[in-house]
């Protein structure tokens, strides 16, 4: 829906039109949803007074769902059937799946991967929608009203394919996705606006699942990212799964099926989390009516650890290495993510940096704390001054195959955000007409080496000899980290493009689909909702649209002005009936008709502020 | 849509000599003004505008921070050509100078250990390339941008054997 009214950048709304926005961390284990509130960005509790909901789903007889605790509750019962980690397979392949030593019944699905239950066959996408529902409703339970949209985080180093699945699952949700922000970023603008900081930090966020290490510049008003990386499959799973495998091998307890495997993973988990505060302890696990006792002492676990601990250095010190930037140059250290509690974690960090890191923020909720301020920020719901700028990163290099399997890299790790970046190619063969473009991301050189995001064919190139086309591919990644490419011979203007919405991901017609199967079961309330809202939608920007005209139609041809005028003429008398559909449709004509007005309004806007302002000023 | 040189935008005068921290307060002042987070909830099209804005601030920015990139961008902006695959004429001195170091890059490839030798020439390009820079900015500056573009083509190859020296230390 095209809103046409342009403000002043800035000008925050009057307090009653206040838009409620949350912050969710959609985490490997847990998830939190906070929101801003008088001014003070927390953390939203459930009925229950918990700010922590599990991140997992039980299908249940009859498409039931149980979301969080309750879930996690049964897990020991339902062991397959209960669903957890998921986010470690959000827009990864069947054989991704299969890697992970998840121990779930994995099924392919076209290039992506489903989970087999008793009674629901589901994507991870689904799966991480349910979550992501079950906050939104807790959110807007809490606050009284619906949400404007929602900050959702993901790690630092996601590729495309798995920021995609997370925005996915987001819509999938009913949630307006306003930014993709990257959990240490969060973590960095809740830490840097509570403390007031300046200069460079780093932040290590070590969640469930995932790792990154990140730095960042604070300037007054600005979160420069200088540099990110990490590993999408490394957290504090894999230390249950170091400890497990140290059981399995003392109590000879080969052939666990999957709940047996279940059990010793969380007690293991149990164990690792009760010596972050003990120097030894004893967990009991339960095997059928056979009772094994768990014993370690903090140095034993310390030294299984270590291996693991040293990856995450490893990749600390290459974050450093890409920004040119050595330890000294760190002023802090923000510690993320609740396996950074482990105290051979946090001595690791501090012998690396030689500095204390900070932790006076609970690691488990900075990251959605972070995600509700930017969220507060987004919605406009902040005055002039009070506001930030934030410039984060892309973390991977993007890429073309060329001749040879080779990559040829568009957009290197590490750009500033949004970015746009164009290189030309040309054909091969005389008379090449079409040109096949392969999207990849990753830091080698090999194609085969690097993560195939999408491929896409440019078609109807003039027949010319060899070397003679100009085919130039633009490569722009959006604030959300989100890629698309477009080929265009130069000479004839044939062009293609792609959004990069590979395997993996939904197209828009199939989260629309997804949602109105789920209105099927809606009563006749939520269809009376959904009408008023439509005409609330039609309202608001027929109005918007008169003002644009009253202000701008100088921009305007006389042609497309007559042309603004039919369709707005059509969607007022449209608006007044109560067919949903139709005012939906002629809702989007009117939009349709009047993008170019608005992107050129909107143009006129910028050039205006860019002028209006000099740097004296600041 | 906004079709802006890289200096105009951040209402800097086109010339080589640039102050960083100048610079940097343009792009982040730029940058403020169009990021798409002041737009978040504005529709699609006005959206993507910010975005092409914001692209553009960031490109910039990139370009004019490295002395080399500008060096290129302000002959590019003179509608001159550098040619960088075509021409490859370079000053016989240079050219025997060239050859000089490229001897010495081969036998800091191979022996590795000998670190006064990879210093040495470390050193010697470093002087070289400082003198290089010099000249490409007289010239700029004097909008003698054939002369320019000239240099800045032993500049290109200067910097690309300062890469291959860098590689060896790790």
């Amino acid at each position: 829906m095209a809103l046409l009214q342009i403000s002043e950048p800035g000008e925050s709304p009057a307090p009653h039109q206040r838009r409620l926005a949350v912050g969710i961390d959609l985490g490997t284990t847990h998830s939190l949803v906070a929101s801003v509130r008088s001014s003070v960005a927390e953390v939203l509790p459930d009925e229950a007074g918990r700010h922590l909901v599990p991140s997992a789903v039980l299908y249940k007889a009859g498409g039931t769902a149980l979301i969080g605790s309750e879930a996690l509750a049964q897990q020991a019962q339902y062991p397959l059937d209960t669903l957890v980690s998921v986010k470690r397979l959000m827009g990864r392949s069947y054989e991704d799946a299969l890697a992970s030593g998840m121990p779930f019944n994995f099924v392919p699905d076209s290039q992506s991967v489903k989970i087999h239950t008793q009674h629901a066959v589901v994507s991870p996408v689904e799966v991480a929608s349910k979550i992501l529902e079950k906050l939104r409703f807790l959110a807007e339970g809490t606050l009284g009203d619906e949400l404007v949209g929602a900050v959702i985080t993901v790690p630092a180093y996601f590729d495309d394919a798995q920021r995609q699945a997370t925005r996915d699952a987001a819509r999938l949700a009913g949630l307006n996705v306003l930014r993709l922000l990257n959990e240490p970023t969060a973590a960095a603008i809740a830490y840097g606006l509570d403390h007031g900081s300046e200069g460079l930090y780093a932040v290590f966020d070590l969640g469930g699942g995932t790792f990154d290490v990140s730095l960042l510049k604070l300037t007054r008003g600005v979160f420069e990212v200088v540099a990110t990386g990490g590993d999408t499959a490394l957290g504090g799973d894999d230390f249950d799964a170091a400890l497990a495998d140290y059981f399995v091998g003392v109590h000879c307890l080969n052939d666990l099926d999957h709940a047996a495997r279940r059990a010793l993973l969380s007690a293991s988990r149990r164990l690792r989390e009760a010596l972050t505060d003990n120097a030894s302890h004893t967990e009991t696990l339960m095997l059928g009516a056979a009772k094994i006792d768990l014993s370690l002492t903090r140095v034993a676990f310390e030294a299984l650890a270590q291996s693991l601990v040293e990856r995450t250095l490893a990749c600390a010190r290459q974050v450093l290495k890409d920004a040119g930037l050595t330890v000294k140059d760190v002023q802090g250290v923000v510690m993320v993510g609740g396996a950074t509690r482990m105290p051979v974690v946090q001595a690791a960090v501090q012998t690396l940096f030689a500095k204390t890191p900070l932790t006076d923020l609970d690691p488990d909720q900075v990251v959605a704390l972070g995600a509700a301020l930017q969220a507060n920020l987004l919605a406009g719901n902040r005055n002039p001054g009070e506001d930030w700028l934030l410039l984060d990163v892309t973390p991977l290099t993007l890429g073309l195959e060329t001749m040879g399997g080779l990559v040829e890299h568009i957009i290197p790790r590490n750009s500033t955000i949004p970015v746009a970046r164009a290189q030309e190619f040309t054909t091969f063969k005389d008379g090449q007409t079409a040109l096949a473009v392969h999207v990849v991301q990753g830091e080698r050189d090999l194609v085969a080496d690097c993560r195939s995001l999408a491929r896409f064919e440019l078609r109807g190139i003039p027949p010319m000899v060899a070397g003679a086309a100009r085919i130039r591919v633009t490569f722009q990644v959006d604030a959300d980290g989100l890629l698309s490419v477009t080929a265009r011979e130069q000479g004839s203007g044939v062009e293609a493009s792609v959004t990069v919405k590979p395997s993996y991901g939904l197209t828009d017609d199939e989260v629309s689909k997804m949602l109105s199967d789920s209105m099927t079961l809606a009563d006749h309330d939520a269809k009376m909702r959904m009408l008023r809202e439509q005409q609330v939608d039609a309202q608001q920007l027929i109005e918007s649209v008169v003002a644009a005209l009253a202000a701008d139609s100088d921009l305007l041809s006389a042609a497309q002005q007559t042309r603004i005028a039919q369709q707005l003429q059509a969607t007022q008398l449209c608006a007044q009936g109560d067919d949903i559909d139709a005012i939906r449709l002629a809702t989007k004509a009117l939009s349709e008709v009047t993008d170019d007005f608005a992107a050129q309004r909107m143009d006129r806007s910028i050039r205006a502020a860019l002028k209006g302002k000099s740097l004296n000023e600041l | 849509m906004n079709a802006t040189d890289h200096f105009a935008l951040f209402d800097l005068p086109r010339t080589f000599a640039l102050d960083a921290a100048q610079l940097e307060a343009a792009w982040k002042h730029v940058a403020q003004a169009v990021h798409p987070d002041r737009f978040a909830t504005r529709s699609a099209p006005e959206r993507r505008v910010a975005m092409q804005w914001s692209a553009q601030a960031n490109e910039a920015y990139r370009v004019l921070k490295q002395p080399l990139l500008r060096a290129r961008y302000l002959c590019e902006l003179a509608g001159v050509d550098l040619q960088t695959e075509t021409n490859t004429a370079m000053a016989p001195e240079f050219l025997v100078q060239q050859m000089s170091w490229h001897e010495q890059l081969d036998e800091c490839l191979e022996q590795p250990d000998n670190v006064r030798a990879r210093e040495s020439l470390a050193k010697e390009i470093e002087l070289a390339l400082a003198q290089c820079q010099q000249a490409v900015s007289q010239a700029l500056d004097t909008q003698q941008f054939t002369q320019a573009a000239h240099r800045i083509r032993e500049w290109m190859f200067l910097d690309k054997l300062t890469t291959q020296l860098q590689t060896i230390e790790v």
